[in-house]
């Protein structure tokens, strides 16, 4: 390990560093503040001034050592408690990368929570705690990682200190979790044991657990790949704002804003507009002030096309061939996030990529419980934190493509009209939570240790 | 042993982006997000480092045509000459229009009071969130950032506030994806932060990138200051020096700019883009924890703040 010094130092060259977000989860005694704490303390990101209002604060509430979760809980409420309300976004660095950390609560009640920090992690940590295994929150936390397509688990399994550092005991909950999440369509998992209390394997190798020759928790994070390999993407476009300036200098310019959802585009590319179906060819593309021949996700360009024809904020361009079909019913996997239920019948707007449109819930076929897997058909509504399937029917055709294949512009939201609350965030498709009876009743007792 | 799987080398994706192209790309999706969806947007604007970030991003995000907000700075009637002359200078250049609300008026119409401590950043909520109504503006951009504050790290990039501009952590909207909700009803706005995901060293590497000028004193300059509460204050007619304080010439440049009386400087001899990123990489101090004075005043001050209708 280079010194924290020489690392920062390196910063002034910015063009290799890559952005990586992820997310944490873990039950409330697992170490999730203290691996955090870790992460922070040993890439610098705990400045002296915050580690020495934590010390203040913990001295004015009697603690003797300060208190690391001090630094992650930033509301009044949350430090009152004692507890994580709500997610909170952190920011670390190595010179190899630059880190974006959805910091979740891990209390039961606040899987919407979870799913929020996983919407835009590309990776999660789930934390076990070495003596207890994988439980039902593990699971949880695998299920809900799986449903939102998260690229890349990690299972950290801590407090390897309080088990001897004995690897049979890692081995035992890896596998375990191996499995249940492989089969959960968990693309990717790497485990790995750790004590975040005495730091083995989080930034530094442990010198207690030989026996294991995979990443410390942070070399992983610095190496896991970011970007897809975009030649299997489907290229989406969707239309943010439509730039014509109108001035003397620009007279005829026309482009069509907005961030590059999915695959890329090309100069001279066939394109179709949807819901219209129009057709037209890429004659420029502006990547913010500059021309290019080929831009792609996550970017945010300028496109121009070669006819004039009728575009829109909502639009979605594709290429010809490889556009998404069209329609007004939806069907997909909902996890409610608001405190006000969702009812069969319930008028909602559903907002997919730049489009807002008005909808009905036609039908909600089943609630999941995510313990265990299994499915409560027909529960009339969905609350809090629940997941469910739902069918949406829409006013206007959506050009929808399923969560599976694009987690951009295979993801909604569906909104309160009356006072705008986000209600649910949907993904369209099949998901795991599609499959009647997943749960494996016989397997239940081997969860349980 | 089955549990090591897949462990990839880091390889360089020729579709990679770079840490500040994604951000700069994310920046630029909310503004266009904001133009798509509200009626009357707002660019909070003090010629600070973050605010000229955003206004960049803002110049970026719909060329050729011009930004389609306007400009608002709430005046504390302490700010540095050096940065109103820029803010002015800057509004020239772009042809942008700019409201400015007065602490200063406010103070002389008897509708605030000064404050004991001189300190006027406080002072700027209610004249902000009057101009907010008085214009009917339905979304205000702030250069905010979560890695600012412990309380602004639970912010969300768009933030629904009441008819008192109120924000209120517990009720907030979760944000998923990049499906930002706007929805609010009349009297309502939303306080966007486009530089949300943003450090104060990604915030200098993209100013370095991009080669955009600053107010000069954001780099090493001898200025005439004194000490207070371990940090140097510029001498000035705002009330500071006290009698017990002296004033001594020292080399020093600003991390933030804001009301004087509560802004400090650090010592410094970094006058280049470069030597000032070498030197924020090197601190062992936040930008709030060094130069901020009313951030120090309670463990939650700034939640509490933002709560009554502040940034």
């Amino acid at each position: 390990m280079t010194s924290t010094t020489e690392q920062f130092a390196e910063f002034a060259d910015v063009s290799a560093t890559t952005l990586l977000r992820f997310a944490t989860a873990g039950s409330v005694d697992d170490g999730k503040s203290t691996l955090v704490g870790r992460l922070l303390h040993d890439s610098k990101s705990v400045l002296t001034d915050q580690l020495e209002a934590v010390e203040a604060a913990s001295l004015k509430r009697g603690q003797e050592a300060p208190d690391l979760a001090l630094l992650t809980d930033g509301l009044r409420a949350e430090r009152e408690q004692g507890i994580t309300i709500d997610v909170a976004y952190r920011y670390f660095a190595t010179a190899r990368r630059r880190f974006i950390l959805a910091d979740t609560p891990g209390h039961v009640q606040y899987t919407r929570n979870m799913v929020t920090g996983a919407s835009t992690a590309e990776l999660a940590v789930v934390l076990v705690d070495a003596r207890n295994g994988v439980v039902e929150q593990t699971r949880r936390h695998a299920a809900v990682a799986a449903l939102l397509r998260v690229p890349h688990v990690v299972l950290a399994v801590n407090k390897m200190d309080l088990v001897d550092y004995q690897e049979p005991v890692f081995a035992a909950i890896a596998e375990e979790f191996t499995t249940y999440a492989s089969e959960l369509g968990v693309p990717e998992i790497t485990a790995i044991p750790i004590s975040a209390l005495a730091g083995d394997n989080v930034v530094e190798p442990s010198a207690n657990m030989d026996w294991y020759g995979g990443p410390t928790v942070l070399e992983h994070l610095e190496t896991v790949p970011v970007s897809h390999d975009l030649t299997g993407c489907h290229a989406r476009f969707p239309v943010q704002y439509v730039i014509r300036p109108q001035t003397a200098e620009h007279p005829d310019y026309r482009g069509y804003a907005g961030q590059i959802a999915a695959g890329a585009f090309r100069v001279g590319e066939q394109i179709t507009v949807l819901p219209s179906g129009k057709t037209s060819t890429i004659s420029g593309i502006d990547a913010l002030g500059e021309s290019v021949d080929i831009a792609w996700a996550p970017q945010s360009v300028t496109i121009r096309l070669a006819d004039d024809i009728d575009i829109s904020r909502g639009d979605l361009l594709a290429p010809v061939g490889d556009a998404p079909a069209t329609s007004q019913d939806v069907e997909a996997t909902v996890c409610h996030v608001a405190d006000q239920p969702l009812a069969v019948g319930q008028r909602v707007l559903l907002k997919h990529t730049t489009r807002t449109v008005k909808a009905i819930v036609k039908e909600i076929p089943s609630r999941l419980t995510l313990d265990d897997l299994s499915q409560h058909p027909n529960p009339g509504q969905l609350v809090a934190n629940d997941i469910g399937r739902v069918v949406v029917r829409t006013a206007e055709p959506l050009a929808l493509d399923a969560y599976a294949d694009s987690r951009r512009t295979g993801s909604f939201l569906l909104i309160d009209p009356a006072d705008g609350t986000t209600l649910a965030a949907g993904m369209a498709g099949e998901s795991f939570a599609t499959t009647k009876a997943v749960a494996v009743v016989e397997d239940e007792e081997g969860w349980d240790f | 042993m089955t549990t090591v799987v897949n462990v990839h080398e880091a390889t360089d994706s020729p579709f990679a982006l770079s840490h500040l192209d994604s951000l700069e790309s994310e920046a630029v999706h909310i503004f266009r997000e904001v133009a798509g969806e509200f009626e009357r947007p707002v660019i909070l604007f003090s010629g600070g480092k973050d605010s000229i970030v955003m206004l960049h991003l803002a110049l970026k995000a719909f060329a050729p045509a011009p930004v389609p907000f306007t400009l608002l700075h709430v005046d504390t009637g302490h700010n540095f000459p050096e940065v109103l002359e820029y803010r002015d200078r800057v509004v020239a250049e772009h042809g942008l229009r700019l409201h400015v609300a007065s602490v200063q008026e406010y103070i002389d119409a008897g509708k605030l009071r000064e404050r004991p401590d001189g300190t006027r950043n406080p002072l700027q909520t209610v004249p902000l969130t009057e101009a907010i109504q008085q214009h009917r503006f339905d979304a205000v951009f702030g250069g905010g950032r979560r890695d600012e504050e412990k309380a602004r790290a639970k912010e969300r990039v768009f933030s629904l506030r009441d008819e008192f501009s109120q924000w209120d952590p517990r009720r907030q909207r979760p944000e998923l994806w990049q499906l930002y909700n706007g929805r609010h009803a009349p009297g309502e706005h939303v306080r966007v932060f486009p530089l949300s995901n943003w450090t104060e060293l990604d915030v200098w590497q993209y100013i370095a990138r991009e080669g955009i000028e600053l107010p000069e004193i954001y780099f090493a300059h001898e200025r005439e200051v004194f000490a207070r509460s371990g940090m140097w204050l510029t001498a000035g007619e705002w009330g500071g020096p006290k009698d017990t304080e002296t004033v001594e010439t020292r080399l020093i440049r600003y991390r933030t700019v804001g009301d004087m009386s509560c802004t400090g400087a650090v010592d410094s001899d970094a006058t280049t883009l470069d030597a000032v990123i070498a030197e924020i990489a090197a601190s062992r101090l936040t930008e709030r924890g060094a130069t901020r004075a009313d951030d120090k005043m309670s463990e939650a001050a700034m939640e509490d703040r933002k709560r009554e209708g502040y940034f």
